[in-house]
């Protein structure tokens, strides 16, 4: 069977000084052919997908506000635009951007993501994702958050709130890609009419952040449903995903911490796939790169995942041992980028295919079917 | 003096009767494969750019929604985002409305937009408000007539703040000096006014514009006002001479208020276009476009926004019957209404009946005929002489086919224009504001 391999996009890779390594671009960060490289390269190596990361607010070292640092790479792109304008310039990998749940409209997210999958064929997936900082808040001027702190909890009266906001957002977001049937544009000449109505759907979303009433005003995209991801590291972001998501990343240290999130979450879902994610810095020199990096940055490297140094055979052999714990997929985030991306699409694309473990050519046109998820009717349509 | 210089724009066709859906030449509205057709088109004729309009609520007519015309489209700024994949100089604008918006993150889009197509971003600010359309958001419609461009005035005022707020050259990627973005040079946006409190840093360095350009499409007082103050280009509906002279006398005297330069701010109105070997084919072709459409359901259609009450009961083809409007409440949403239904429901009786016309030809007559009717050569010679004429300074061209309406035009239209020395050989500039030569 074969594994899942996404890999996360974000700036020049997710060590602070990656940008710092001979082989980084940073001064093409903000042109579009430098991330159409990185998806290229990725589609080259036959990747499920990428993800790509976004914030509505500069980077930062801190927990909440700015750290006025200019020796790391600060700036960003929308995160669903990006998508966008490499959707034509690739045609078989999944674009899986971020958009925040916060403080955006639901509405605006489900077209924007529906678009994104009528412009890739059916390659969208969308990964949501809560604006918790008093900083973004801030850009929006609506309501007043607390500056989060040391003492900041995921049990926190706000985060629960904002979790069940970002709920509800899903909902409404999936509600509305249903909300037209997939047969609904009839274009009958005998009664001139290019709709048949009955075929869209008021969603009528009433909730406690919002209601929404519908319906979308983009017709239903490829894949009807485009992929839903979500980064969970603790109970309440397994039950959002479990509620919400097609795949969920956790993040365990171990084989034995990654057995016990799998029996965690499969209490939740049974369909969810579980994806893990890890930080790699890969080759026979890695643990001198990495060190090199955390020397330049003047820390060292810290993550909410766990971090791999080692070859391309190594991470083969450790991919392999999580899977028996049950993990299903892994989204891989390149310590520097190019490097760590190339030795993931050449290097341990190549392990794994010696194993048996990764295809050898794309078997599907929609991200659905790379991930053996089936198409699903609208949940409006009449069952004949 | 010095002739003017023609500005074009591809208009993709919309969600509205002037759409032709029932004709074997009319493909999706929604394939990707549509837009880049178009706008690669567009670009094949040297366009401006490429528009796409915006409605976030489908249209209803007697609380159903309208099932007639065309229906369904993206979201303007991610389809846009994709064909800058597909295109090199053509500039892409999006309508988007700033009452549904916030700025922080729609000038976030934007700048994004810019960057990634190399400075072609624009952004057709639109204002409305409807509580119809605000079912669909977190803010519903709450914003009154009076304040809606009160707030676009804010919104695109603070949207330039923030695509100011990086310092040119903030972006240094000194990997030697380990200054990724040089230091102090990221600003800090502070906004507090009526309709907005922002504070704090923007995530993209200045883009390609600096500004994306700011298009503007609304006609009261209110709207060309803002125009005047605020809009790189102006979108009206005035494409006749006459109409269009006085509303692009009326729109550039007021830029002198605003200390701005006549040419500052481009006029560019909607147009439709019928074209044929001969004078009389171009009319039949012209005549024939429009009873497609206006089908004999959208002639029904047409007369019951105005009348206000159900007339499927009547044949289209037949005349008009002697029954008075219900002015009580309108019948359509999500659309621009009739304004005085009585009024206009009495000069269309006049009309039918000193024309001996049916239903279907009325509407057909009251409605949208199309701008330019001619040859190649006599529509080129038509829409310069509009432009040196001062009723416009280019159009923002409608096509009524997707993908293929623009191409004859392009074919045949274009290099006339381009002979008469009035329309760009090739793209001298590679931004929006170089094409519309804005500074
Ligand atoms: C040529 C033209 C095109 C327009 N296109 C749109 C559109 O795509 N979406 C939209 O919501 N409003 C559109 N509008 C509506 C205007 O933005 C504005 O809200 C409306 O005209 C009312 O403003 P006013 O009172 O200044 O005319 C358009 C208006 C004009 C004149």
């Amino acid at each position: 069977m074969t594994l899942h391999l996404a890999v996360a996009l974000d700036g020049a890779g997710w060590h602070p000084a990656a940008w710092r390594e001979a082989s980084a671009r940073p001064e093409a960060i903000f042109s579009a052919r430098y991330w159409a490289e990185l998806v290229a390269e990725a589609e080259r190596g036959l990747l499920d997908f990428v993800t790509i990361e976004d914030s509505l607010s500069l980077q930062s070292t801190l927990l909440d506000g700015p750290d006025g640092r200019a020796d790391q790479v600060r700036g960003r792109f929308d995160a669903v635009l990006l998508a966008a304008r490499l959707a034509p310039l690739t045609s078989r990998i999944g674009l899986v951007p971020t958009a925040t749940t916060t403080h955006t409209e639901p509405f605006h997210v489900a077209i924007g993501i529906a678009t994104l999958d009528h412009v890739s064929g059916g390659r969208a997936g969308w990964r949501p994702q809560i604006s918790a900082r008093s900083t973004e808040a801030a850009h929006f001027g609506r309501r007043p958050f607390p500056r989060l702190d040391g003492s900041f909890s995921i049990d926190d009266e706000h985060v629960r709130a904002l979790f069940a906001e970002a709920a509800d957002a899903v909902e409404v977001v999936r509600r509305l890609w249903d909300s037209w049937e997939d047969d609904a544009e009839i274009r009958d000449l005998a009664t001139g009419r290019f709709i048949d109505r009955d075929k869209l759907h008021y969603i009528d979303f009433a909730g406690r952040f919002f209601s929404v009433r519908g319906p979308s005003i983009t017709p239903r995209s490829p894949q009807g449903q485009p992929v839903v991801t979500a980064l969970a590291h603790a109970r309440l972001p397994y039950e959002f995903a479990a509620g919400g998501a097609d795949i969920v990343y956790v993040t365990p240290h171990s084989a034995d911490q990654a057995r016990a999130i799998v029996e965690e979450v499969r209490q939740l879902s049974a369909e969810l796939r579980v994806f893990a994610d890890l930080v790699v810095f890969l080759g026979d020199d890695a643990a001198e790169r990495k060190a090199r990096l955390d020397r330049l940055d003047g820390a060292e490297l810290r993550s909410d995942a766990a971090i791999f140094t080692g070859t391309p055979e190594e991470l083969a052999e450790l991919l392999l041992t999580w899977r028996r714990a049950g993990i299903e997929g892994y989204r891989l985030r390149p310590g520097a980028l190019p490097y760590d991306l190339e030795a993931i699409t050449r290097g341990l694309t190549a392990e794994l295919r010696g194993r048996g473990a990764f295809r050898r050519s794309y078997e599907a046109m929609t991200l659905r079917g790379l991930l053996g998820l089936p198409r699903p009717a609208s949940r409006y349509a009449e069952v004949s | 003096m010095t002739r003017k210089r023609i500005h074009l724009a591809a208009h993709f066709p919309g969600v509205n009767n002037t759409t032709v859906w029932a004709d074997p030449r009319s493909g999706s509205q929604i394939d990707f494969a549509s837009f880049a057709h178009l706008a690669r088109t567009a670009e094949r004729g040297k366009f401006d750019f490429f528009f796409l309009a915006e409605g976030l609520r489908l249209r209803e007519l007697k609380g159903r929604i309208h099932d007639l015309d065309v229906v369904g489209r993206p979201e303007a700024l991610t389809v846009l985002s994709a064909l800058a994949a597909v295109t090199e100089r053509l500039g892409l604008a999006g309508t988007v409305n700033a009452t549904f918006n916030e700025p922080y993150e729609l000038a976030r889009r934007l700048s994004t937009l810019d960057h990634l197509s190399d400075g072609r971003a624009a952004w057709n600010v639109v204002t409305t408000s409807d509580a119809f359309t605000g079912e669909n958001f977190r803010r519903g419609g709450y914003l009154d007539r009076a304040d809606r461009y009160t707030r676009a005035a804010e919104f695109v005022r603070l949207s330039r703040e923030l695509w100011d707020s990086w310092q040119p050259g903030a972006h240094l990627a000194d990997k030697s000096r380990a200054q990724f973005v040089r230091p102090a040079a990221i600003g800090t946006v502070h906004h507090e006014g009526p309709h907005f409190a922002v504070e704090g840093e923007f995530t993209l360095p200045r883009s390609p514009q600096g500004h994306p350009v700011i298009i503007q499409a609304g006609d009261s007082d209110e709207g060309r006002e803002f125009a005047a103050a605020t809009a790189d280009v102006i979108f009206s509906r005035h494409g006749t001479l006459e109409d269009g002279r006085a509303f692009y006398a009326d729109v550039k005297s007021r830029l002198a208020r605003y200390h701005r330069e006549p040419d500052q701010l481009k006029i560019m109105p909607a147009a439709t276009y019928a074209l044929g070997d001969t004078e009389e084919e171009a009319a039949e072709n012209a005549a024939a476009i429009r009873r497609q459409q206006v089908g004999p359901q959208t002639a029904t259609a047409f007369i019951e926004q105005v009348w206000g009450r159900d007339m499927s009961a009547y044949d289209p083809d037949g005349p008009l019957p002697d029954v008075e409007p219900d002015l009580s409440e309108g019948v359509s949403q999500g659309r621009v209404p009739f304004g005085d239904r009585a009024a206009v429901a009495a000069k269309w009786r006049a009309l039918a009946e000193e024309k001996k016309l049916t239903i279907r030809e009325l509407v057909i007559e009251v409605t949208g005929r199309q701008t330019f009717v001619g040859t190649p050569a006599g529509v080129a010679r038509q829409i310069d002489e509009h432009v040196q004429a001062d009723a416009a300074d280019g159009f923002i061209l409608v096509p009524h086919l997707t993908p293929g309406g623009l191409d004859e035009f392009v074919d045949r239209v274009v290099p006339l224009l381009q002979e008469r020395g009035a329309f760009r050989a090739d793209y001298t500039g590679t931004t929006l504001r170089e094409h519309l030569e804005l500074s």
